[in-house]
This record gives structure tokens, C-alpha cells and sequence, in this order.
């Protein structure tokens, strides 16, 4: 736990150093780790192991070139590549481009709070390990919607797993950048 | 941001982040997201989720695929976003749709001063707005599958409740609604349906072939 919390720190420190240094080195850590996840979950959600390869490569590249959007404390670097991950998806199946809410600058502040950033990064982790503690069945269901198998109707949204904190975090952090804004 | 009272349900929110929707469904959601900073904070919660969901999945990169990617990483794109939104009644996401703000919309008369406009959109769900002039009703009808009415400006009110800027309405076999605009300003609302609506007046179930609502 404790380790794999350093872990997600790491990642945020590395796409940190890659959005203010363009630092390559960083870049290929971060591919390492998360090109082959990324392109595990596109073949899970169907994609043949040639476009799931490219797909993955496309979207390794999507956080380079946006790096600037990333707000570590309103989502970990696993959730922001598991959002670009799935919108590439989306694109490859019905090239049609899907409607996303309005951007949220960072706000005056160039920096994020580090300390929001770590408790960010820990409660991500947490999820992931209530994640898999969670049923066999009950699992296996959650990934199946998250592979994009259920219809919207098919959903069940309730996923037995600890999320209010995580929104709550999130809201926090959304309330701070709306003051600044005004 | 005013004060929003109805909100994206959960099985909703998580269907837009599993990227399950269909795209009038999306427009919808992605457009309450940008005024609702608490449905925002709750979608972040389900993508978290998804986050854990890839870190769980593992499969073997081609030889050679992280300097092929490393090739063409190009100059990074630097444009931070616009400090606040337009001003204006449409939020993003519904101007890229329409091509500009409620002035750019080309309305189609229903009759009664009632108005719409149907946007493209590229799957079967159906995605429309619609122009209620203050005081006036749109026609009775109940629904086949689900449909979503978000306010975007003025308010209405049904059987169930009132809605204002920002209020979502999730609508489904069950509700039979007449809904009514507020007196005092026009109303505007994006809606959309993943099947046509069942009027129950005569004329209108006439005419529904014709305004294909």
C-alpha cells in the first residue's frame, strides 16, 4: 500500500516534469507503465491487438501534447489516461466526436496544492484497492461497462465502491478554482 | 453558477464515462456538466473508477513502440483554456453543436408559438431544442424510452417540479407530462429521446411524422 502509493505520486511527478520541462526521459517511464495498460483495456473493449497498439500510442501522445490540462488534484494519472484512453475509443468506433463539458482552466495559481495533489493520489489508490476486493461478480461487472459491453440501460450505477470522498475532493477543488475565477 | 436542483442521476453519470451513451444523450450531459460543478465533481468519481479499471489491465506493447511513439511527439500544444465561459445561454459544448449561441439557432415552428430545432446527431437517439414562448405549454405526451430535458434558459414547470437554468429533467415511461413555461421570459431547452414521444392529443400525433419529434 504504502509503496504503491510512492507510485502514484511518481506518476504525477513524471507528467509534472513532462507538461514544465518536456522532460523525454519522464515521458518514457510513463509510457512503460501505462501504453501496455492502455492497450490491455482497448483489446478488453474489443479493439483488435493492431489498432489497440496504435490507439495506445496515440493516446501516450495525447498526454504528452496536453500535459498543460492535467490538475492533479481533481484526478490521479491513472483516471486522466483512462479518460483519454476511453474518448479515443469512442472516436475509433463511431468517429463522431463526443461532446465534452467546457475546459476548466488551472486558474492564476501555476502550481497545484501539493498536498491536495498527494490526498488525490492516495484516495485513487484506495479505490483501486476496495476495487479489488470488491465480489468476483460484482467486478467482473464494473469492468464490463467500463470495457463499454452494457448499454446505458444495462448499467447498474451502483458500484458498491467508497466514491464520495473522491467527489468530495474534486468539488473542493472545483469551489477553489470558481473563487479564483471571480 | 445559479442554483441547480436536478441533477444527472448516477446510472446516467456513469454511462457517460463508460462512454456508453448515445451521442444526443452525451450533448445533454456533457452541457448540465458545464453548469453543475457538483454532477463535474461526482463524473470525476466515476472516471476515477475507470482509472483503477485500466491499471488493472495488461497487455504486451509491439518491438519498438515506444520509440516509434517518442518519434513524433510534436511541439506541446500550450493553449490554456478561456479564463470563464462565453457569456451567452448556450455553454460550450451545445455551441460547437449548434455553431454559435441561441441567436444561431434555426427554429421551425410547432405551432402555438412553440418552437425547435433538431441537431445532428449520429446515432438513433434524437436530439432537439426547443423554444417555449413564456406562459405557453408544449403538448401533452408521455414517452417511450427515456427522454432528457435540460433548461438552458427561463423555466418550466410539470406535474413533478419546477425547472430552471440548469435543471435536468429525466423523463421515462412512466411520467405523462404537459410541461409549461414560466411566465416573464422565453423558455429554451435541449432535449433528447432514444424514441419518439407519445403524444396524446389527436393533432399532434398527426403531426409528429411531419416535425419528427
Amino acid at each position: 500500500m504504502e509503496r504503491a502509493s510512492a507510485d502514484e505520486q511518481n506518476w504525477t511527478a513524471l507528467l509534472l516534469a513532462v507538461r514544465d520541462q518536456q522532460d523525454k526521459v519522464a515521458f518514457a517511464a510513463l509510457f512503460r507503465h501505462f501504453a501496455p495498460r492502455v492497450k490491455g483495456f482497448l483489446m478488453k473493449s474489443g479493439m483488435s491487438a493492431a489498432l489497440a497498439e496504435e490507439c495506445a500510442q496515440d493516446v501516450l501522445a495525447t498526454l504528452w501534447q496536453k500535459s498543460h490540462l492535467f490538475d492533479p488534484t481533481r484526478a490521479s494519472v491513472a483516471t486522466w489516461v483512462f479518460t483519454i484512453a476511453r474518448n479515443r475509443r469512442i472516436d475509433a468506433a463511431r468517429r463522431a466526436a463526443r461532446p465534452e463539458p467546457e475546459d476548466l482552466p488551472w486558474g492564476p495559481e501555476a502550481e497545484p496544492d501539493q498536498q491536495e495533489a498527494l490526498e488525490m493520489a492516495q484516495e485513487t489508490e484506495r479505490l483501486g484497492a476496495a476495487l479489488a476486493l470488491l465480489p468476483e461478480s460484482q467486478r467482473a461487472l464494473i469492468e464490463k461497462a467500463y470495457f463499454g459491453e452494457l448499454t446505458h440501460t444495462e448499467i447498474a450505477a451502483e458500484t458498491g465502491l467508497p466514491m464520495g470522498t473522491i467527489k468530495s475532493r474534486i468539488r473542493l477543488a472545483l469551489d477553489k478554482l470558481r473563487a479564483q475565477l471571480s | 453558477m445559479t442554483t441547480i436542483r436536478h441533477h444527472v442521476s448516477d446510472r446516467l453519470l456513469m454511462a457517460y464515462a463508460t462512454g456508453s451513451l448515445p451521442e444526443a444523450f452525451g450533448l445533454v450531459i456533457a452541457t448540465h456538466l458545464s453548469l453543475c460543478d457538483e454532477c463535474r465533481a461526482r463524473l470525476g468519481a466515476f472516471d476515477a473508477v475507470g482509472g483503477q479499471v485500466v491499471e488493472g489491465c495488461e497487455a504486451e506493447m509491439a518491438a519498438g513502440s515506444l520509440d516509434a511513439c517518442l518519434a513524433r511527439l510534436g511541439v506541446q500544444d500550450r493553449r490554456v483554456a478561456p479564463l470563464r465561459s462565453k457569456p451567452g445561454v448556450f455553454p460550450q459544448p451545445l455551441r460547437d453543436k449548434v455553431g454559435g449561441d441561441a441567436s444561431a439557432v434555426r427554429w421551425r415552428p410547432l405551432g402555438m408559438g412553440v418552437r425547435q430545432a433538431i441537431l445532428p446527431t449520429s446515432d438513433s437517439a434524437t436530439a432537439r431544442l426547443l423554444y417555449i414562448p413564456a406562459g405557453a405549454a408544449v403538448p401533452d405526451h408521455g414517452h417511450k424510452g427515456t427522454e432528457l430535458t435540460l433548461v438552458l434558459q427561463g423555466a418550466f414547470s410539470d406535474a413533478t417540479d419546477r425547472f430552471g437554468r440548469g435543471d435536468l429533467e429525466i423523463a421515462d415511461e412512466d411520467l405523462e407530462h404537459t410541461p409549461v413555461a414560466e411566465a416573464g421570459q422565453d423558455c429554451i431547452c435541449l432535449a433528447a429521446t432514444d424514441a419518439p414521444l407519445r403524444f396524446t392529443g389527436l393533432i399532434p400525433r398527426m403531426l409528429q411524422p411531419i416535425f419528427r419529434i
